[in-house]
This record gives C-alpha cells, sequence and structure tokens, in this order.
C-alpha cells in the first residue's frame, strides 16, 4: 500500500504583514519532507478552512503577529466544525502571551508556539501529533 | 456511500479526499475513478505553461474571475515541484488565487511533481477527472515552471495556452523546439514592460513561419497584463473561438481518444510494472538477478527478458 505524505496549510490569517515566519516554517516543513500549501497574506478564516478542505490537508499552521489570535483562531476552529471538517487539526505560532495559551488551547487549537521556538521543535511536534488521514 | 458516489453527489470533503488516495497511489483510488469514468468528458481543459515568474498563477486567477462571471463552475490544478532532496514540497500558487477559496463554484486543488518531469504530476489526469465529474465546465491547469521541453500538458488539455514575458532570450529560443510548438494560444504577459511589443512581434513571425495546420487553427499572441486584469476578456473569447473550432473540425474528439489511450497505456505501464517487480521481489527472482550481475553470471538486459519469458505477469 502506498504511503500517506503529510500536507499542511500554512496560513496568515487577518491584516498582520509579517510573513517571516510563514515562511521559514514553510520551508522547515518542506525540508521535513511535508508538502506545503501557502495560502499567503491577508486570509479570512473562511478562506483558510475552504482551502484546508480542498487541498485534504492534515493540519493547519497559522502564523499570526497581529494581537487579533483570540478572535481569529477560534474562528478558523469553528469554522472547521461548522464545514464538518473539526479533524483536521490546528496549530500556531506568533507573538502570543502566555497568558492566552490555555485558552486558545481550550478553543480547540492544539498547539501554540511562541518567538524563540526552534523548526526542529515544531517540526517535531508535527510528526509525533500527525496522523495523515487514513 | 463509496468515495466516488459522494462525489457524484456533490460532497466536496469526498473529491478531496479521493484526490489524495489518487496523488498517494492508493489501490482504493482506481475502484473509485471506475465508477466516475463514464462520468466524465464534459469539462472544457485548458493548460497554462511557461517559464517560472511569467505570471501563469495570476493569469489562472484572472481566467477563473472571467469564467465565473459567466457562472461556469471551474476546477483548478496548480503543479508545483516537489524537492528532489527532501520530497517535501512548498505549494504556492494559491496565493495568487486564494480570493476564490470560498466560492462554491471554484475548487483549487496543488499537487506536487513527485519526481515527474513533464512539468504536470502523475495524478493529473486522475485529478482533472475527478473535477470534471463533479461538474466543474471549465478546469485549468497550470503547470510547473517550465523550461523548454516540459510538454506533457498537451495530451492533458484541450487548449494549450503558452504564456511568455518580454526579456527572455532572443528569437533564436523561440525556433528552438519544446513549449513554444505546443501553444494553441500565446500570452505576452507583463505587457506593460518595456519589450512586450517586440517579443508579441517576434512570436508572431515565429508562428507565420510555421506551416500552417492542415485543419487550420492559427494560434494567436495575445497581451497580458495579469495583476491589472488587462487582456483577460480577449483571452477568454480566443478560449472560445478555439473550443468552437475544437469541436467543429472533430479535434476535440481526436484529442480527448488520444488522452484516453494515454490513460490507458500510463496506467498499464505501471501496473505491469508492479506486478512484474512485485512478483520477482516475492519470489526471490530479484535477489538471484542482483547476484548474478554482481558475478557477471547474467547481465541485466538477459535477465529482463527472463523474466518477461517467464510472464510473471500472466
Amino acid at each position: 500500500m502506498a504511503e500517506r505524505r503529510i500536507r499542511v496549510l500554512v496560513g496568515k490569517p487577518g491584516l498582520d504583514g509579517h510573513d517571516r515566519g510563514a515562511k521559514i516554517i514553510a520551508r522547515a516543513f518542506r525540508d521535513a519532507g511535508f508538502e506545503v500549501i501557502y495560502t499567503g497574506l491577508h486570509q479570512t478564516p473562511e478562506q483558510i478552512v475552504s482551502a484546508a478542505i480542498q487541498e485534504d490537508v492534515d493540519l493547519v499552521a497559522l502564523s499570526i503577529l497581529s494581537g487579533a489570535h483570540n478572535t481569529l483562531l477560534p474562528a478558523v476552529r469553528e469554522i472547521m466544525t461548522e464545514k464538518g471538517a473539526a479533524d483536521i487539526m490546528l496549530m500556531a505560532g506568533g507573538v502570543i502571551p502566555e497568558d492566552d495559551i490555555p485558552g486558545l488551547k481550550a478553543a480547540g487549537i492544539a498547539e501554540v508556539f511562541t518567538p524563540g521556538t526552534s523548526t526542529e521543535t515544531i517540526v517535531g511536534w508535527v510528526r509525533d501529533n500527525i496522523t495523515p488521514h487514513a | 456511500m463509496t468515495l466516488a458516489e459522494r462525489v457524484l453527489d456533490g460532497d466536496i470533503r469526498a473529491a478531496a479526499r479521493l484526490m489524495r488516495d489518487i496523488d498517494d497511489r492508493f489501490k482504493s483510488a482506481i475502484e473509485e475513478l471506475k465508477t466516475l469514468y463514464p462520468h466524465t468528458g464534459n469539462a472544457y481543459i485548458i493548460g497554462i505553461t511557461g517559464p517560472p515568474g511569467a505570471g501563469k498563477s495570476t493569469l489562472v486567477d484572472q481566467i477563473v474571475s472571467a469564467y465565473r462571471k459567466k457562472d461556469l463552475l471551474v476546477g483548478v490544478v496548480a503543479i508545483d515541484p516537489t524537492s528532489p532532496f527532501s520530497g517535501g514540497a512548498i505549494l504556492g500558487d494559491r496565493i495568487r488565487m486564494n480570493r476564490h477559496a470560498d466560492d462554491a463554484g471554484v475548487f483549487i486543488r496543488s499537487l506536487a511533481t513527485r519526481g515527474a518531469l513533464g512539468g504536470l504530476s502523475r495524478s493529473t489526469t486522475d485529478v482533472v477527472n475527478v473535477m470534471d465529474a463533479m461538474g466543474m465546465d471549465v478546469i485549468v491547469i497550470e503547470t510547473v515552471g517550465v523550461g523548454q521541453d516540459e510538454v506533457d500538458i498537451v495530451s492533458t488539455a484541450h487548449t494549450t495556452v503558452v504564456v511568455m514575458v518580454p526579456g527572455l532570450g532572443d528569437d533564436i529560443q523561440a525556433i528552438k523546439a519544446g513549449i513554444l510548438e505546443i501553444g494553441d494560444v500565446f500570452v505576452v504577459n507583463k505587457a506593460d514592460r518595456d519589450g512586450a511589443e517586440r517579443t508579441a512581434r517576434e512570436l508572431t513571425t515565429m508562428l507565420e513561419m510555421k506551416h500552417p495546420d492542415a485543419d487550420g487553427w492559427a494560434p494567436r499572441v495575445l497581451q497580458t497584463e495579469g495583476v491589472r486584469g488587462v487582456g483577460i476578456e480577449e483571452l477568454v473569447q480566443e478560449f472560445d473561438a478555439h473550443h468552437i473550432y475544437l469541436k467543429e473540425s472533430g479535434a476535440l474528439q481526436r484529442l480527448t481518444e488520444e488522452r484516453n489511450a494515454k490513460l490507458f497505456a500510463d496506467t498499464l505501464r505501471e501496473e505491469l510494472f508492479e506486478t512484474v517487480f512485485g512478483t520477482i521481489k516475492g519470489n526471490g527472482k530479484y535477489d538471484q538477478i542482483v547476484a548474478g550481475m554482481r558475478d557477471k553470471s547474467i547481465d541485466p538486459y538477459s535477465a529482463v527478458q527472463e523474466v518477461m519469458a517467464g510472464r510473471a505477469f500472466s
């Protein structure tokens, strides 16, 4: 039987234009052998979820540095659930205060990475936690 | 319900999953494709090819908008290269077209080449067939950024569009073999740049030197500015004209038959190899051959003839 390749959507929700982090993550994922769908800047939660469904990804990884994480990340999660795609995992990275992380996790964001995290750590987390759809 | 039944029922997730099964070479996908095959053959398929950075994705984005204005359903298959080192890929064509993501009349799928060399991915035809069965009226395939010899798109699309930009080289580049022989429509994109007129004129001259087709389609050179949407209306009119020409001249039927024949041959090639290779690996013959080549008691050519004579495939 052929093997599944991990597919990840890397996206930037909302209005912040800082995509250095997203590009570094996309590249680290590529080097780890994943297929990365990069959707670019200024995406609405609806666009992100529709793209994730059409691309049949295992994981959505969002980079957010605008401070709007408490609004945008749970919104993405809710739309996933609405559209019957709650099985797609959601992960985030960016300038996110420690105090906000428990709330985000409670809202269904599987993991949150903050500045200074190595790409090895993030790739390792994906390998340990993402099982491609059967 | 099977995935194929769900696809025919309009289930987007099922379609996306089936495309993944196809791409990951799951055996189960073959069964689903069997069910879908009778529902294919209705979509008009456009292939967009050209060098990296020519603006293919941006043009695709504009073409999608133009067809959506006509209320047609549009599928997009966008192909980007797989890293030969890690096997991973960054599929970035969506960046230019993701504004269509939450339009229910558009389905965009990114594919990685996964080692295929012709500018497409092995799964392209099957993924196009899924979109066709989903009821897409128009399917746009964007190849990887190609150089001179990646011409698989011709046998996959009805209309092949070659996108060029000003300043890529002199007119000798244009008379070498390769992608300039395959276009039904030529586009000089980024036409606001210096040299666009000249590039268009040189291309036109090259095309006029070609012996006219027996059945008479003369490719034209159009100019566009993808980012601002300039020239897109004319481009889509040219697609319509080519589509009508294909239907009226009988070329559409011929293309469809060639595409089916190629799909059959590709599938056969793959199945035969898997069956024969799997058999000889399983029964120890493969190890014998490798050992034989090591001590020179057999050469690879005789070994293949021996395997074929043994009919490991029947």
